[in-house]
């Protein structure tokens, strides 16, 4: 089966809301990283990696100080493929990596593609690109069936949405607010509306993310959406020391 | 430095002087685009509608004439420089937009994208400025029209900068520390463009240079290619002929481009933008993005760019705040692929050197950012004697005063020791 089917079966199969873990790739040591995976994808149906990269405008504090400490103990694209080759263990749930265009570009789509099949990466969201700007990278990842995650916003236009929605792999990330990531300003009213529109355009599974944190969240969510993404704050219970297993754990509703 | 001429280069070269690029996805050949996050996909398209059905229209060219004659102070002199003539072989002529109001060409681009924020509704704009001189111009033009104005600056900036931060706060606009990334220019906007994301409907994003997604690069050129239209009238009229060579200084690129624009259909005529060679020719000593970078993606474009092997955007280094950036408009990179312009560099120190030089022998103080282009020029004009230059004397440089200073006493100390 190809990833990206797989990927949107997983999603599908899941009894209740489906939980999207996202955790900054060597973030807080690059030693446990995956310790922290695997205990993360215990819990996780789907895991999104993050490739830490030196701009990053779609996000907020707390992922850019995550950012930047992977950075400085030396993490990479690279170091993170090797790492996923070296890994022991089998992962229970699809991988995707989240990064920014131009650590794709310098790492080169070609080897992109095969490194993330040789891995077992599913696929890849990327916040700096646009639908109009995809072609090639999009090109490139269907000939393995690996997924291109297209993300909607409440500015989407219906017509737009209606686009985007189709041309998306695995799920529709739907980010729940205008804005950058984090952040513990709630969620907007009009959500429940919002997600119920995408759903009524979407084929494929609809997660939501941005500002997602606790479980009462996670339930309100999982009435109009089929997952949820957590990332900044797994990332601040990370900061914390606090178990990541046991934050996950207490998001899934009983 | 430049790549041969090829037949697809002199066609691109063609679409551009036809007035085709940027094409309507953006696009100066392969370079330009939008490479933003989806939030901003309805802005830049509700931008893209004012910028084409609003800029042409005869009602906005005739409130922004009306600002640029009796407010911002254009057309601004095209000013003879005499003893640099002398002392370099040439005929060296500036283009006087240090003598707009707040003191240099960032004012142009300013009043312009305010007036498209007025029309187009906005209740908030947002701005970054490296060197302050973008930020002071956009305080300026938003207290002109009433609109309150936030500037995002890098915390280093506003240590070496300090007097454009009092400069904005006197004209109404609120500054923001910028203390992640490289607390510079790169920085500022990543920080700029967060503020845009988390409002995109009702901010206005005044960008300063010709940089960033389309349209922006296309509309920042728009702007700035006053200066070349009028620098190309002034010279025609003062000698009766074209200059050899036009120099402007390269950061983003917004002066050089609106310098360039006007010349680009004269074949005859040496364009050569100077970017900053800071220290050295290591990555991370300078921000010589034409001359050293590779085509990537930062803010919301595809064009050259400094970064390291993984991707990840290089530190910069340069003297001038104004040009301490990474990545570099798309029509420049364009520019430089066709092969229509050169891109050099001058390094501190021949900076420092030339904005003594304009000091004592013209009676102008230059930014740090507009020394590049005098130093470049004076290099050009050594090895081919008696040419016709102009150059784009893109600010004043009082801002600097502080960075002089330092500079003074540190080669002072440097003589002075055994």
């Amino acid at each position: 089966m190809q990833p990206r089917e797989k990927l949107r079966q997983t999603l599908e199969n899941v009894q209740g809301t489906a939980l999207v873990a996202f955790l900054t790739a060597g973030y807080p040591k690059p030693e446990t990283f995956l310790d922290l995976l695997r205990e993360i994808s215990a819990t996780a149906d789907v895991v999104e990696i993050g490739v830490p990269f030196t701009d990053p405008m779609a996000d907020g504090v707390t992922i850019q100080r995550s950012s930047q400490s992977a950075l400085r103990q030396g993490v990479t694209l690279k170091w993170i493929f090797n790492q996923l080759e070296s890994c022991s263990f089998k992962l229970n749930s699809p991988i995707l990596l989240m990064s920014y265009m131009n650590p794709l570009l310098a790492f080169g789509l070609e080897s992109l593609v095969s490194r993330m099949q040789n891995t077992g990466v599913s696929g890849l969201i990327v916040p700096d690109l646009p639908y109009e700007e995809s072609d090639v990278l999009k090109s490139g990842l269907n000939t393995q069936g690996l997924a291109l995650v297209q993300m909607v916003t409440p500015a989407t236009p219906k017509a737009r949405l209606e686009k985007l929605c189709l041309a998306s792999d695995g799920f529709v990330y739907a980010v729940t607010r205008t804005g950058i990531t984090g952040g513990g300003s709630g969620l907007p009213e009009d959500l429940a509306q919002y997600l119920e529109g995408i759903k009524s355009l979407a084929k494929l599974p609809v997660c939501a993310g941005f500002g997602i944190r606790d479980a009462a969240q996670v339930k309100l969510i999982g009435k109009h959406a089929d997952g949820v993404i957590v990332g900044s704050a797994l990332v601040e219970v990370l900061e914390q020391g606090k178990s990541v297993g046991q934050f996950l754990n207490a998001l899934r509703p009983e | 430095m430049t790549s041969p001429p090829t037949d697809n280069h002199a066609e691109l070269l063609r679409a551009l002087l036809a007035g085709k690029l940027p094409d309507e996805n953006g696009r100066f050949g392969p370079f330009g685009g939008q490479y933003v996050p989806e939030t901003l996909i309805p802005a830049l398209a509700r931008l893209k509608e004012g910028v084409y059905g609003l800029l042409p229209t005869e009602d906005f060219q005739e409130r922004l004439q009306n600002q640029l004659r009796s407010w911002v102070g254009r057309p601004t002199a095209l000013t003879y420089a005499p003893r640099l003539s002398e002392r370099w072989s040439a005929e060296v002529w500036l283009k006087r937009e240090d003598l707009a109001h707040t003191g240099a060409h960032k004012i142009n681009n300013a009043i312009g994208q305010g007036l498209l924020a007025e029309a187009l509704g906005a209740s908030r704009v947002v701005a970054e400025t490296g060197a302050g001189q973008h930020g002071v111009a956009s305080a300026a033009a938003c207290a002109r029209l009433g609109l309150p104005c936030i500037v995002y600056m890098g915390e280093i900036d506003i240590e070496r900068q300090a007097p454009n931060v009092d400069r904005m706060t006197r004209l109404g606009a609120e500054v923001v520390a910028v203390k992640s990334g490289d607390r510079t220019l790169r920085a500022a906007i990543d920080e700029a463009l967060r503020d845009w994301v988390s409002d995109p409907s009702d901010t206005y994003y005044l960008l300063g240079s010709a940089v960033g997604p389309h349209p922006y690069p296309y509309l920042v050129r728009e702007l700035q290619a006053v200066i070349g239209r009028e620098a190309r009238t002034q010279i025609l009229e003062h000698c009766g002929a074209l200059p050899d060579a036009v120099f402007a200084c390269v950061g983003g690129g917004s002066n050089a481009i609106g310098l360039f624009h006007a010349f680009l259909g004269d074949q005859d005529v040496h364009l050569v933008g100077v970017e900053a060679g800071g220290r050295g020719e290591a990555l991370g000593d300078n921000s010589a993005t034409l001359v050293g970078g590779r085509p990537g993606v930062l803010h919301g474009a595809h064009s050259m760019l400094l970064y390291d092997e993984d991707g990840q955007i290089q530190e910069t280094h340069s003297v001038s705040a104004g040009l301490d950036y990474p990545g570099v408009g798309p029509e420049h990179s364009f520019l430089k692929l066709v092969g229509r312009a050169n891109y050099v560099t001058a390094n501190d120190v021949e900076a420092l050197d030339a904005v003594d030089e304009c000091c004592s022998e013209e009676g102008i103080l230059p930014a740090l950012e507009t020394a590049h282009a005098l130093a470049g020029a004076r290099r050009w004009a050594k090895k081919n004697q008696g040419k016709r230059i102009l150059i784009g004397l893109s600010g004043r440089g009082d801002k600097d005063v502080p960075i002089l200073r330092q500079h003074a006493l540190s080669t002072e100390t440097a003589n002075a020791a055994p």
